[in-house]
């Protein structure tokens, strides 16, 4: 099959009908708006249904009701509309019904803007809704990963009956890039259907709940979730290693649009003779850990990583997880809508290997010559993330050096 | 395996203008263009407040190589429809870059010795070639025909391709009015 040129939410919505989505529930809100603009025309093409719901509210329990019924579905929203659906996502998972939510992420918090962002980092691999319960979160970086990722959504939330959330941005949904899909032809409806509810005419009952009033059941019930969590973070841990063939001494990491900006920012750093590689991780949840901690060991002791994320901080919290204090995990991000270039995250990888040799009271002179200094009294060298903070009386609580006159501890450097 | 892109440049190319001056589309018959020879692409157009005050623009990344980042901040070359976008993104372009202005429309120049500037008057050429909407295929191929960098009948045959169907109408004079633009680069560079 030859490649076509498509933007990265019709991508999506395309890769949803070939893998046998038959019904989207959902309602418009930018930048993810052309997902159910695509579905309306595809949709009845194929003999699915496509129903914009009232509220994202509605949808998802459109969702969860279609699910319920054994009917391949989905939804599409962006950050604050997958906010109101965060409840259904709890029933969805608590009932363990299969769906796919689309999720192409814009700048929050609140209403926000609509440019890309990924500050839906932590809603997507532990917020959303209420209990113990996670989602599958697949993170792309292109239009085509994002078709390969919707297929494999597809797979995974039968295969675990959960739902499966893929984790975009608005620059991987509103960009076209040349994209193939696989020649397999149209999904099927799913296999496994002892779930579904079709009648129970000729069978015994089959009930889809989420209410436990005995507490001893509903232990019973998250112990059984938890099984098969644990199974999905053994089996499904999917990441990539980009220029981990040579020696790296400084390990960038980074998922989504903001890991095919690194690199293109560490192909130009390396030409200057830098040694740097980029992990990627492409399932958020599970977060390949135990992959990332090896990219680290890789290093040896003084190798140092920066996480960077178009947010103030949120995955390099599982990055410095799977460092388990065994080495710096710094951070640079933005927030608001914008993204930084490649030459902004060359300069700061550039930064970061040079401030090896510096003091850290001269660091945080130079990076922040007219911060706003605040008495948090915490310092970066023992918070580890490259947050030039210091004491309360004006020297460094780690260092003990002088701090820029009337100095306190520093708010965070941007 | 085709050995024709390994011979193209690899360049980034910024269309800028008002909402319905057409940029976003002439930048996907470009990157459409690209694709079909085995080029890797990608399309990426503004969607943000900017677009929302009456400007629009795309980047087109055209490599030989996957494209990491698809946003750039400094361009090689600058296709220019509206003063409002001359003056933001003029200063951006890459020294020793092309900036293709929009005569009809813009009466300034971009005050970049360091680049090659070629004026065309888009709207008056489009109208010649039979249709005044297809000035963004003028000023696509004054950019082709002053540099290059794709040959011009894939260009044609993208158009052909976007206007499949129920508007092939469109094809004849956005071709014409392409070709127009082709002429207008290629006086302007010898």
């Amino acid at each position: 099959m030859s490649k076509v040129l498509m933007k990265g939410n019709e991508a999506l919505g395309e890769a949803a009908i070939r893998a046998g989505c038959v019904h989207f529930f959902g309602y418009p809100i930018t930048p993810q708006t052309e997902v159910p603009e695509y579905l309306v025309k595809r949709l009845p093409e194929v003999g699915g249904a496509f129903v914009q719901a009232e509220s994202e509210v509605a949808a998802i329990n459109m969702v969860y009701g279609a699910a319920g019924v054994g009917i391949k579905c989905m939804t599409s929203s962006s950050s604050p509309g997958i906010s109101l659906m965060a409840e259904g996502m709890s029933y969805l998972a608590a009932c363990e019904l299969p769906c796919v939510v689309i999720n192409i992420m814009r700048a929050g918090p609140g209403l926000g803007g609509i440019l890309p962002s990924q500050s839906d980092y932590f809603q997507a691999t532990r917020g959303h809704g209420h209990g113990d319960y996670e989602l599958i979160v697949l993170a792309p970086a292109s239009v085509q990963e994002a078709v390969d990722l919707m297929t494999l959504a597809f797979e995974l939330t039968e295969k675990y009956r959960n739902p499966v959330m893929v984790c975009a941005d608005g620059m991987i949904g509103q960009m076209m890039e040349p994209v193939e899909f696989s020649g397999k032809g149209r999904g099927e409806p799913y296999k496994e259907n002892d779930w579904e509810l079709t009648g129970n005419k000729g069978r015994p009952r089959r009930i889809v709940n989420s209410l436990f009033l005995a507490p001893e059941q509903l232990f019973q019930h998250n112990i059984h979730l938890k099984e098969k969590y644990d199974r999905i973070h053994r089996d499904e841990m999917r990441w990539e290693l980009y220029g981990g063939e040579t020696p790296y001494d400084l390990l960038v990491v980074a998922f989504g649009t903001m890991a095919r900006i690194c690199k293109t920012a560490i192909d130009e750093v390396r030409r200057e003779g830098l040694r740097v590689a980029l992990f990627r991780p492409i399932t958020l949840n599970p977060f390949p850990t135990t992959a990332c901690r090896e990219a680290m060991d890789a290093m040896g002791e003084s190798g140092r990583v920066l996480t960077v994320e178009m947010n103030m901080g949120q995955m390099v919290h599982d990055v410095r997880y799977a460092a388990a204090e065994s080495r710096r995990v710094e951070f640079y991000g933005t927030a608001g809508g914008i993204v930084p270039s490649p030459d902004q995250v060359a300069d700061e990888i550039r930064g970061r290997i040079a401030r090896r040799t510096e003091s850290h009271s001269e660091r945080v002179r130079e990076l922040m010559p007219d911060a706003i200094w605040m008495g948090t009294g915490l310092c970066a060298e023992a918070q580890g993330d490259g947050v030039p903070c210091a004491g309360t009386d004006g020297t460094c609580d780690t260092c003990g050096k002088a701090l820029p006159a009337g100095g306190q501890a520093a708010s965070r450097a941007l | 395996m085709n050995t024709e892109p390994a011979l193209l440049t690899d360049t980034e190319v910024l269309m800028a203008g008002f909402g319905g001056q057409g940029t976003l589309l002439a930048g996907k018959v470009l990157a459409q263009a690209s694709m079909e020879l085995g080029r890797a692409v990608s399309w990426l157009p503004s969607y943000g407040p900017e677009m929302r005050g009456g400007t629009a623009n795309v980047i087109v990344c055209i490599a030989s190589r996957p494209i990491g980042s698809p946003l750039i901040e400094r361009p090689r070359a600058l296709i220019v429809m509206n003063l409002p976008s001359l003056e933001k993104f003029a200063p951006k372009v890459k020294p020793g870059g092309v900036i293709i202005v929009n005569q009809s429309l813009i009466d300034r120049d971009p005050q970049r010795d360091d680049c090659r500037v070629i004026k065309v008057p888009s709207r008056e050429l489009a109208e010649e070639a039979g249709s005044a909407r297809a000035a963004n295929f003028v000023m696509l191929g004054a950019y082709i025909g002053a540099t290059d960098t794709v040959p011009e009948d894939a260009i044609e045959r993208a158009i052909a391709v976007e206007f499949e169907g129920d508007k092939e109408k469109f094809v004849a004079p956005s071709v014409a009015a392409f070709r127009a633009g082709v002429e207008a680069g290629r006086q302007s560079t010898h």
